[in-house]
């Protein structure tokens, strides 16, 4: 069975199947195409959202100088823009963006996933030993649980559907009510402390994919994430933590 | 010493195999993993059973034949490969479980060998510096400064075991790439097909059904050759900046 | 045991005359080509991904020729050259040392003991300069200095500093520069890549070599590859010793099938022992590791003083250590050529001063390097190489001296080939190691990648087109007889060595051989001990065809059935090899013969009776072959003893 001896074949150089200059594609096709793009844009919605989770924290401890300041800023949320904007629309905008991101940040996050887990169909007699961080092996429940925390945080204290005391304009004493309940301060900080080891890992993580991290930066980058994780969630917690206390009432 | 190697035993592609134990005599500490195995073989052999297959040549740690996942640890407890892992890191008595690379994108061959091909297509799809024979400026016309060429050197040096990919919880193939992207990247030789490189050898890899890089590290663990985890950040820098290049929103 | 017949006498009818420095370019001129448009319409087979084929393969392939390329790895990329640590010669004269082509000529032809022809190792010293720019513009990341440009050190046996490295990797980076050349061909469609499969006999037809047989070694298919040319690239035979510095795999097979077929084998007993090994430390011991010659750029070599002495090394004094090769050989000290290296170490041994288990080992101290450039340079030039020695020994370099040993390491004999690299047999070219080379009767240091990258790159390219060029006719069609007769004969051996059904394994006959090769045909070698070996070997050979067991069958992976097809080669090369041995009463090189040495131990040459090429051909296993010698001519390095004291 010899092989074929005149097979067709300029004998120069054929572009391999992986090559093919095309025109320039739009970017979220370019992005959305590999893996490595997926985990660019799960970066990006990511770090979107770190961002979003800082400045809501912040807004959060002003629970501490009374329901003046607080419920003046959650009005003041609906006042961006004006006159310019109509009363809530840069709310509903960033309410936009958010929701944009979370799709994408999942979408990309589930696809990755279940990639991941087919590339290694049959497992490891032995398990492996992971050297690797308990925040890395977490990232993928730590993100499920923000997740669910996440709609049913919206249903409390935004739209209210699942709390009985729930005054339309009145975020301070919502969140007060909220946090007389035990169990609540328990799902809270639960989902708290989830979201600071997503935070932690992600940062890094993030920082990788898009490249910044460098050998020079990597101290840096490791730093940053740590504190964000930490400042984040710490500052989140100090509410239910400040209302169970008593220091906010 | 005396050991209990309880290996894979798979008889061909399809078939299904299972762990088999084997109780082995007179080891010596200095022994090399892999000529445990041979002795192994040897009473296999003359019990008239099969022996075990495993995939080895130079036995010095530079060919990349060798490989297979002990304890859980690709190559072993050491940061070496398994031909350069000596016994004198286990203690008499111990229990060994050995398994082949697991992954998609290498199906095992037969007990602990398996087809890392998919390597090998990777390369092809560029992992080359583009120069024909006999068309080469005088070797010092190009200085490469030192550093460059150091930090193009260390990425040079893997041997394509694999390891990194049966280390990952996702079976990614991102460090094997990114030595090759960086190594070649790095030097000014390589610069003109710096895009083309970096997206071919991507593209392919995902279409080898390797999985995606989550930043785990357990790959640079594994890692007999030490490639940082930083060239995973430069692949991926790479990567996206060939793609906005492509998609017309950077200048370069 | 058997004897040998002399054959007329063979000439290199290739080579050109004139002055030296003109004869490559005559040559290339002369040659024939073949229009690009026609090349795509030939087809070579490449066996063996090295330096050597897997450079060959590239070019030709960018030259437009189909090629078909093998490998019995699972990927070119793991070719045994993958290994080669030290370095890489070229006459760039970058120190300004006074090197110069001429000079890595003269080096090499003096450093073969004068048994190899000047033209071909003028052409080798002529196209390393264009290496280096290949391998460089391909991103071979060498060594550098500060200033960028490209980095040198010294090797055995020559007083200019003309090799470049990478490390200790300088075998791995040139190979991966060639494998990446050829992937990039194979994407490109022009190679036709055959990982893990073995050739295992080569189809001769009309007076011409047409293809090869070769096993899938995965699904054991035994399969025919027709071609208008074949070219073997498939490496050393060392491993006839069972215990060398070569990779497990590494096999005399593909050469030993074209000798079976006709082709010349030529100069066997030329093996190379390399001075600097790890010492074997048991019978578990499956190879030797070479630690790269390099060392001995900044180690010192030495024994204790007193034979017996068994303190540990820091404890004795400076007074009481011999330092014996830089007493021996003032002018090039530990850096003398590996031959005379070998025997050295062997002597003090033999004389009762070898260090280690059962006084097998010499030290190698990097103590005064080490206070000399400090410890960070001595890193950054050995690294690796001591941490493979940690690795194997558990001892630290740094702090205890090393010890080395001999092992046979190179094989400076092959099937022969004329100027053109192509075999007695039309239309089988021999590159790399394979051939009987451009080495004489001892390689130098560094010169072996040298050699198996000229030519894959540069010579093969030029002289197998001028060879295709007259025989643009294609190869026979597969119904040809000698087709289905070599297919058939490869699958009738497999079959016989699954059905012997013996007690022993392939492996225990192949240490068995390697242990008595070793005794008798070793580093020093007299007619005694190389008579045994010749009784020995037949009988050995028989009981592996009446006893050897091979488990498993033929359809599938099976590497017991691997070894045992390569270890029936080595039993039937092993003997060749000492009949080589036995015929050349004179010292030269890497081989020594007892009988012929001066009163103070030294090699001595017989230049009246030897100054030839031996090309053995072959008449039958246990047959008395034919010994063909190819005079040598000398006009312009005259024949000296070689003296490096
Ligand atoms: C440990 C070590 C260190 C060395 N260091 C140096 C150095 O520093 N400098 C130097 O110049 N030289 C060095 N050498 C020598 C040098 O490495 C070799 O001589 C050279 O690499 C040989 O290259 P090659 O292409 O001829 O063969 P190889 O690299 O041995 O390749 C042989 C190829 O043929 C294939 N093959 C063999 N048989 C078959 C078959 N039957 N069917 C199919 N395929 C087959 C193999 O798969 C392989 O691809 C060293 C050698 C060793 C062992
Ligand atoms: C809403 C539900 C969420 C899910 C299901 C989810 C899931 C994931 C998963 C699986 C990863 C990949 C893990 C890895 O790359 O190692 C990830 C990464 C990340 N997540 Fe989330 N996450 C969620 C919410 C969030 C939130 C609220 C933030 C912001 C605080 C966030 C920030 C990040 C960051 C920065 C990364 C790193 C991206 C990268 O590795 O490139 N995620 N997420
Ligand atoms: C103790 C912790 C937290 C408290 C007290 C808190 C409180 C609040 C309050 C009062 C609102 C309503 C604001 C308004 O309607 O004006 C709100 C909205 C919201 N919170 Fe939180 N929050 C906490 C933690 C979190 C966390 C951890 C996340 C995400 C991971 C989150 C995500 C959101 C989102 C998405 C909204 C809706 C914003 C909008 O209406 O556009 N919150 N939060
Ligand atoms: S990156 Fe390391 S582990 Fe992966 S193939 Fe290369 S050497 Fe092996
Ligand atoms: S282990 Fe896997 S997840 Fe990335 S960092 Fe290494 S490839
Ligand atoms: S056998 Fe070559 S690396 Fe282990």
């Amino acid at each position: 069975m010899a092989l074929d001896l005149r097979p067709a074949s300029t004998g120069q150089d054929r572009p391999s199947p992986a090559a093919g200059v095309a025109a320039a594609k739009p970017i979220v096709e370019i992005a959305w195409s590999s893996t490595i793009g997926k985990k660019a844009v799960m970066a990006v919605t990511g770090l979107l959202m770190v961002l979003f989770l800082f400045v809501h924290m912040l807004g959060n401890l002003k629970i501490f100088f009374g329901p003046n300041d607080f419920n003046g800023y959650a009005h003041w949320l609906r006042t961006i823009g004006e006159p310019v904007l109509h009363n809530s629309w840069y709310l509903w905008f960033q309410r936009f963006i958010l929701v944009v991101a979370v799709v994408l940040h999942v979408t990309s996050a589930a696809q990755l996933s279940r990639r991941d887990r087919a590339a290694r169909p049959i497992r490891y007699q032995h398990h492996p030993r992971w050297q690797a961080s308990f925040a890395t092996s977490t990232m993928r429940w730590g993100g499920i649980i923000i997740a669910l925390f996440v709609i049913w945080h919206v249903l409390d204290l935004t739209v209210g559907a699942l709390n009985p005391h729930f005054i339309a304009g009145q975020p301070y004493q919502n969140v007060v009510a909220d946090f007389q309940v035990w169990w609540i301060n328990v799902i809270y900080i639960a989902a708290l402390v989830a979201l600071g080891f997503h935070i932690n890992h992600g940062f890094r993580s993030a920082a990788r994919t898009l490249g910044i991290e460098r050998p020079d930066r990597a101290r840096a980058v490791r730093f940053v994430g740590t504190a964000l994780a930490l400042g984040i969630s710490l500052g989140f917690i100090a509410v239910p933590v400040g209302v169970m206390t008593g220091v906010a009432h | 010493m005396k050991l209990t190697l309880r290996i894979w035993r798979q008889p061909g592609p399809d078939a299904p195999g299972h762990m088999v134990a084997y109780a082995v005599d007179d080891i010596r500490p200095d022994m090399s993993f892999v000529e445990t195995l041979d002795l192994l073989n040897q009473d296999l052999i003359a019990r008239g059973e099969d022996p075990v297959a495993f995939d080895n040549d130079c036995r010095e740690g530079i060919c990349g034949s060798c490989g297979v996942v002990i304890n859980g640890r690709a190559h072993g407890p050491e940061p070496t490969t398994t031909c350069q892992l000596h016994m004198r890191t286990f203690t008499d008595g111990d229990v060994i479980d050995i398994e082949p690379w697991r992954a998609k994108a290498f199906p095992v061959i037969k007990d602990l060998v398996v087809n890392r091909s998919a390597f090998d297509r990777i390369i092809q799809s560029g992992g080359y510096i583009t120069a024909p024979t006999g068309s080469a400026p005088e070797a010092n016309s190009t200085p490469v400064p030192k550093p460059v060429a150091d930090l193009a050197f260390l990425n040079a040096t893997c041997i394509g075991c694999g390891a990194c990919v049966a280390a990952c919880p996702n079976g990614s193939a991102m460090l094997f790439t990114a030595a090759k992207v960086a190594h070649l990247n790095f030097l000014p030789q390589g610069r003109p097909e710096r895009e083309s490189r970096v997206r071919r050898m991507v593209e392919t890899m995902d279409e080898e059904s390797f999985g995606g890089c989550t930043n785990t590290g357990e790959c640079v663990v594994a890692c007999p050759k030490g490639i940082p985890l930083e060239s995973i950040a430069n692949l991926n820098r790479e990567y996206l900046r060939s793609r906005r290049r492509r998609a017309g929103i950077a200048p370069g | 045991m058997i004897g040998h017949t002399t054959g007329v006498d063979i000439a290199d009818t290739k080579a050109p005359r004139g002055p030296i420095g003109g004869r490559w370019s005559d040559r290339r001129f002369a040659a024939k080509l073949v229009n690009p448009a026609n090349r795509r319409k030939h087809r070579i087979i490449i066996v063996g991904t090295g330096l050597a084929g897997a450079s060959a393969g590239a070019t030709l392939a960018e030259q437009g020729y189909h090629v078909t390329q093998f490998c019995f790895q699972d990927s070119p990329r793991r070719a045994h050259s993958v290994a080669a640590q030290g370095g890489i010669n070229a006459a760039k004269n970058y120190r300004n040392d006074g090197d110069s082509v001429h000079r890595l000529f003269y080096d090499t032809v003096k450093g073969g003991d004068f048994r190899s022809r000047e033209s071909n190792v003028h052409r080798l010293a002529e196209i390393s300069v264009q290496i280096i720019d290949q391998c460089v513009a391909q991103g071979v990341p060498f060594a550098r200095e500060y200033g960028g440009r490209l980095d040198n050190r010294s090797f055995g046996g020559v007083q200019v500093s003309r090799t470049f490295y990478a490390r200790g990797q300088t075998g791995q980076q040139l190979l991966l520069g060639a494998y990446q050349a050829l992937s990039r061909q194979i994407a490109a469609g022009n190679i036709e890549m055959h990982p893990r499969t073995e050739m295992l006999d080569l189809i001769v037809a009309e007076g011409r070599v047409q293809g090869i047989v070769a096993r899938d070694l995965v699904t054991g298919k035994v399969s025919t590859y027709l071609a208008d040319a074949v070219v073997l690239a498939s490496g050393g035979y060392s491993n006839v010793f069972y215990l060398s510095t070569n990779a497990k795999g590494s096999n005399a097979t593909a050469i030993w099938r074209a000798h079976k077929r006709g082709a010349y084998l030529a100069n066997p007993c030329f093996t190379q022992i390399h001075p600097t090994c790890i010492p074997p430390s048991g019978d578990h011991q499956s190879k030797l590791t070479l630690m790269s010659e390099s060392l001995r750029n900044d180690g010192r070599i030495w024994v204790p003083e007193q034979p017996g002495d068994h303190r540990p090394p820091d404890r004795i004094p400076e007074c009481e250590r011999d330092y014996f090769l830089e007493r021996m050989y003032p002018s090039f000290g530990n850096l003398v050529p590996r031959d005379i290296a070998s025997r050295a170490v062997k002597n003090q041994c033999d004389g009762g001063r070898g260090v280690g288990p059962g006084g097998f080992g010499v030290y190698l101290d990097f103590r005064d390097a080490i206070q000399r450039m400090g410890r960070a340079a001595v890193v950054e030039r050995y690294d690796n190489v001591f941490d493979i020695y940690r690795r194997i020994t558990d001892e630290d370099p740094y702090q205890v001296p090393m010890r080395i040993y001999p092992a046979v390491h190179y094989t400076m004999g092959g099937l022969w080939v004329d100027y053109d690299l192509q075999s007695n047999l039309p239309g089988l070219f021999v590159i790399g190691e394979a051939n009987f080379s451009d080495h004489g009767a001892n390689r130098l240091g560094a010169s072996a990648l040298l050699q198996g990258l000229a030519d894959g790159y540069f010579v093969l390219p030029t002289s197998i087109a001028d060879y295709v060029a007259r025989h643009l006719g294609g190869p026979v069609e597969t119904d040809h007889p000698a087709v289905g007769e070599a297919h058939q004969g490869v699958a009738d051996r497999l079959t016989r060595l699954l059905s012997i059904q013996g007690k022993r394994s392939a492996d225990s006959f192949h240490r068995e051989l390697g242990k008595l090769m070793w005794d008798k045909c070793g580093m020093a070698r007299n007619e005694a001990g190389l008579q045994e070996a010749l009784d020995r070997i037949p009988e050995l050979r028989e009981e592996f065809w009446q006893n050897v067991t091979v488990p498993g069958g033929g359809a599938e992976l099976n590497q017991q059935l691997e070894v045992a097809n390569r270890v029936a080669d080595f039993l039937e090369l092993g003997e060749l090899l000492v009949l080589d041995a036995m015929v050349r009463v004179e010292s030269c090189g890497g081989h020594f013969r007892e009988e012929s040495q001066t009163p103070d131990g030294e090699a001595r040459r017989d230049d009246e009776h030897f100054s030839h090429v031996s090309a053995w051909e072959f008449t039958g296993v246990g047959e008395d072959p034919v010994l063909h010698k190819e005079p040598l001519e000398f006009s312009h390095v005259h024949p000296t003893p070689r003296s490096y004291t």
